[in-house]
C-alpha cells in the first residue's frame, strides 16, 4: 500500500459544530484509521474531565488552547487521511461569518468543497454563504451533505426539498459539479457505508464520492504558464555555463522545442531542455517544479513569466478583481498596498470599490465605499509593475494575488481577477 | 539501486496521462517553497536535527537547486544528548552536499552565560533559547523546520510561513492568512520566519519518499539490538547520560526508534523492521502517533507542543 502512486484530493469543509462537522470529520478519520490511539485517549480524557457523557470529537480538530476553551473552531486546521487509492487533505474551516477569511483561506487550495446542513433546519443563511464562497474561490466540485437524517426519520421528502432548494440556488453560482448526499455522521449512514435506512437514495456514499470524483481535468493543460521563481546558476567548474529557470508550472504543457515568450519583456526564444532534478524530461505540466532552459541568452529573472508565443497573458497595470478583505481596518479607495502575484511583487493603489457583495443574498451593494473585515467586493487596482494575469476563472494560480499591508507586513487581502 | 529505478518509472508513467502521484505533488509543493524562500529571504537557514524529516528536507533542498549547491547553511542545535549514529549520518550528508554547517551548542550557550545552567530544566527546553540565540547571532531571517501538520494538533494549525516576533515567539491566534501558494515573507527588523516545507506530508509519506529516493537515514531507525530500560511506559536507551532510577532494570531487546531526539527523552519501540518496506508496513498499521509513543517531551500536557512553539520551539 505505497502512497507513491496514489492520487491527491484537497477538500475544504465548512459548517459549525451544530451541523455535525466535527463528528463527520472525526468519523472519516476514524473509519479510515487516521486517528491514533493516543489521540483518541487524549480526547476521551478531556471529555471526561469536562464532564461530557460522550467523546467530543471536536476536540480532535480544535487544536489551539483558546479554541478548546471556547469550544469553537477559529482557524483553519489541516487533517490527513488516506484510503488505498487516494490521499486526502482536509482544510477544516470555521463556519461563522466573522471567520469568513479563514474559510476563504481553506477554500483557496481546495479541489472540492463540502457544505454541511442540518436536515432539521434545511438551508440556512450560513450554508448559502458557504456555497457562495466556495463558488467565488472556483472550487470545482461541491458536495452538499444533508446531515442528521436520523433525526428526520430518514425521510426522503425532507431531503428532496433541501436538494431542490439548493440546486435552484446553485444556478446563480459557478458550480460545475454538484453532489447532494443524505447522511448521518453520528450513525455513519452514507458516510463510508451505504445506509440501510435510505433505500430511496441511489447515489454514492460520501467516501465513495470523495474517492472517485474526477479532479485531473480541473487543471488547465492548454495555456502554458511558467512563473520564474529562481535562476539556477551553479558557478562550478562542472556546470560552468548552466543557466536554468526554476519554477512550478502554473498551466499548460511545456516541451523542449516550444517557441516561448518571456514576459513582460516580450523577448522570444525556444525551450532547449527541461530538468527535473538530475534528469531531462520531455514534458512538464502542473503542478511540477522543474528547471527550464532556453536556447538564447535572453534576460530572464524572478517575477518574469514564460508563456507560448501565441498564447500569453497580457501584461497589465490595471487590475479588476473580487477581493476578500481580511483585517479590521477597512479597505478604502486611495489606499496603497503591496501586492504579490505569482512570483512578482509590486505596489498597488486602490482606484475604486465598485460594490460590496452580500455573501448571504448575492446582493451587490454599490452604496458602500469600503470593505470591512471578512467582506468581499469588486475592486479596481492600479499597480506599479505590470502583472501577467489570467482571469481567475481560467487559472487559479495566475488569476490570484494577495495584498499586504506595507506597515505591518500582514496579509490583508485576497484577490481573484475578473475577466 | 532501488531509488533510481523508482525515479525512472515515475517519469515514464506521468507523461502518459499528465497526472502526478500525491507524493510527486507533495515534492513539487515543497520544492516550490524552498525556492520561494531562497529567492525572497536575505539569509535563510535549514534547521537540521538529523532525524528522518530533516533528511527529507535536505533531499528536497538538494533537488530544488540542483546542480547548484544548496544556497543556505544548515543549523544544528547540539544538545550534547544526541545519538552518535545521528551525528555520523549528519556528517556524511554535509560532506556529500558540501553545505555549510553551523552548530549551536547548549553547552557553549551555558558556558557563555546565554542560558542559565539549571539542572532542572530539560535539555529539550534549553534548545529554545540556544536556537533563538543562534538565529539572532547569525542574522538568519528564515529557518526551515521539518514540522508536519499531521504530527500534533497545534501543528495542524500552523502556516507554511510561520511568523516569529523579535522574541522568537509564535502567536497562534494572530497568524497571517495563507492563500493559494502565495507566501508572504514580509518581516520587520529582528523578526524571523519559520518555514515548514513538508507541512502537508504524513509520517507514511516521509517513509515512502525515503524508500523511493534511496537516501541514507540514521541506523537507529532500523531494527537493532539495544540495552534498554522502561520509564514512563517507554523503552529508553541505556546511556551514562541518563542514569537509572530506582527499580529500573536494563535488558537487551530488538528495537528501533521512530523519532530522533534527545537520547534521554526519546524512547524506542520493539520492532523487527529492518528495511524501509518493513518500516512502512509497520507505520501503516501503527496505532499510536510517533510523538505520543516515543517522545517524553510531548507528554506533559495536552498543550505541551503549543506552549513550546509559542516560546520559539521548532
Amino acid at each position: 500500500m505505497a502512497t507513491t502512486d496514489m492520487d491527491l484530493l484537497r477538500f475544504a469543509t465548512a459548517g459549525s459544530v451544530d451541523d455535525g462537522k466535527s463528528t463527520l470529520i472525526g468519523r472519516l478519520l476514524l473509519d479510515s484509521k487516521a486517528i491514533f490511539e493516543d489521540q483518541l485517549e487524549a480526547v476521551e480524557a478531556t471529555s471526561v474531565s469536562k464532564g461530557y457523557d460522550y467523546t467530543d470529537l471536536a476536540l480532535l480538530t480544535d487544536g489551539l488552547r483558546s479554541e478548546r476553551e471556547q469550544g469553537i473552531t477559529i482557524d483553519v486546521a489541516y487533517r490527513y487521511f488516506a484510503t488505498p487509492s487516494r490521499k486526502f487533505i482536509i482544510a477544516d474551516t470555521p463556519g461563522h461569518v466573522q471567520y469568513t477569511r479563514n474559510m476563504v483561506t481553506g477554500a483557496s487550495t481546495a479541489d472540492l468543497g463540502l457544505v454541511l446542513v442540518d436536515a432539521r433546519q434545511g438551508l440556512t443563511e450560513q450554508s448559502r454563504r458557504h456555497a457562495v464562497i466556495l463558488s467565488l474561490l472556483r472550487v470545482p466540485h461541491l458536495v452538499l451533505a444533508v446531515n442528521k437524517m436520523d433525526l428526520v426519520d430518514f425521510d426522503q421528502e425532507v431531503f428532496d426539498k433541501i436538494h431542490r432548494e439548493f440546486t435552484q440556488f446553485a444556478t446563480k453560482l459557478n458550480v460545475p459539479d454538484l453532489e447532494v448526499i443524505p447522511i448521518s455522521a453520528l450513525q455513519g449512514d452514507n458516510v463510508v457505508n451505504r445506509s440501510e435506512h435510505m433505500p430511496w437514495y441511489s447515489g454514492p456514499t460520501l467516501m465513495h464520492h470523495l474517492e472517485h470524483v474526477h479532479v485531473a481535468s480541473d487543471r488547465d493543460l492548454i495555456d502554458a504558464r511558467f512563473p520564474v521563481q529562481f535562476v539556477v546558476r551553479p558557478k562550478s567548474d562542472e556546470f560552468h555555463d548552466y543557466r536554468g529557470y526554476a519554477g512550478q508550472v502554473a498551466g499548460g504543457i511545456l516541451k523542449p522545442g516550444d517557441e516561448i515568450v518571456v514576459l513582460p519583456s516580450g523577448m522570444t526564444s525556444k525551450i532547449s531542455k527541461i530538468d527535473l532534478f538530475d534528469k531531462e524530461i520531455t514534458e512538464a505540466f502542473p503542478p511540477m517544479s522543474v528547471t527550464v532552459h532556453l536556447e538564447d541568452d535572453v534576460d530572464v529573472s524572478r517575477g518574469d513569466m514564460i508563456a507560448r508565443v501565441n498564447n500569453a497573458p497580457t501584461p497589465s497595470q490595471d487590475i479588476d478583481a473580487m477581493v476578500c478583505w481580511m483585517t479590521n481596518t477597512p479597505l478604502q479607495p486611495r489606499q496603497k498596498l503591496a501586492i504579490k502575484h505569482t512570483t512578482r511583487t509590486g505596489r498597488a493603489l486602490v482606484k475604486d470599490i465598485a460594490y460590496r457583495l452580500d455573501v448571504n443574498t448575492l446582493h451587490r451593494d454599490q452604496e458602500t465605499k469600503e470593505l470591512g473585515v471578512n467582506e468581499i467586493g469588486r475592486v479596481t487596482l492600479r499597480t506599479t509593475v505590470p502583472l501577467l494575469v489570467d482571469p481567475y476563472s481560467k487559472n487559479r494560480t495566475t488569476g490570484s494575488f494577495i495584498l499586504i499591508d506595507e506597515a505591518t507586513g500582514v496579509t490583508v487581502g485576497a484577490g481573484m481577477i475578473n475577466g | 539501486m532501488q531509488g533510481a529505478a523508482w525515479h525512472d518509472a515515475r517519469v515514464t508513467q506521468t507523461q502518459s496521462d499528465y497526472r502526478l502521484s500525491q507524493l510527486d505533488q507533495l515534492e513539487a509543493e515543497s520544492i516550490h517553497i524552498f525556492r520561494e524562500v531562497a529567492a525572497e529571504f536575505e539569509k535563510p537557514v535549514l534547521m537540521f536535527s538529523g532525524g528522518k524529516d530533516s533528511i527529507v528536507m535536505l533531499r528536497l533542498a538538494e533537488k530544488a537547486f540542483y546542480p547548484a549547491k544548496i544556497p543556505f547553511s544548515i543549523l544544528q542545535v547540539d544538545t550534547g544528548l544526541d545519538f552518535p549514529e545521528v551525528m555520523e549520518t549528519r556528517d556524511r550528508w554535509v560532506a556529500r552536499l558540501g553545505v555549510n554547517l553551523v552548530v549551536a551548542s547548549i553547552d557553549d550557550a551555558i558556558k557563555n552565560g546565554i542560558i542559565p545552567d539549571a539542572a532542572k530544566i530539560s535539555r529539550n527546553r534549553l534548545q529554545i533559547p540556544t536556537l533563538l540565540n543562534a538565529i539572532e547571532e547569525n542574522g538568519f531571517t528564515a529557518a526551515f523546520g521539518g514540522g508536519r501538520r499531521d504530527e500534533e494538533k497545534a501543528r495542524a494549525k500552523e502556516r507554511v510561513y510561520s511568523h516569529r516576533d523579535e522574541f522568537g515567539q509564535w502567536d497562534p491566534k494572530n497568524q497571517r492568512p495563507e492563500l493559494w501558494s502565495l507566501y508572504n515573507g514580509r518581516l520587520h527588523e529582528g523578526e524571523h520566519m519559520r518555514i515548514f516545507p513538508i507541512s502537508n506530508w504524513t509520517e507514511l509519506d516521509v517513509w515512502d519518499y525515503i524508500g523511493r529516493e534511496g537516501i541514507e537515514i540514521p541506523d537507529i531507525y532500523f531494527s537493532h539490538q539495544r540495552r534498554v530500560f522502561e520509564r514512563d511506559g517507554m523503552l529508553m536507551s541505556e546511556t551514562p547520560l541518563n542514569p537509572l532510577r530506582d527499580g529500573e532494570v536494563v535488558s537487551e531487546r530488538t528495537v528501533r526508534f521512530r523519532t530522533c531526539g534527545d537520547i534521554t527523552l526519546t524512547g524506542c519501540v520493539e520492532s523487527t523492521a529492518s528495511t524501509i518496506d518493513e518500516i512502512i508496513d509497520e507505520v501503516a498499521v501503527a496505532r499510536k502517533t510517533e510523538r505520543g509513543a516515543t517522545r517524553g517531551d510531548d507528554r506533559f500536557s495536552e498543550a505541551a507542543m503549543e506552549d513550546r512553539k509559542k516560546e520559539g520551539y521548532f
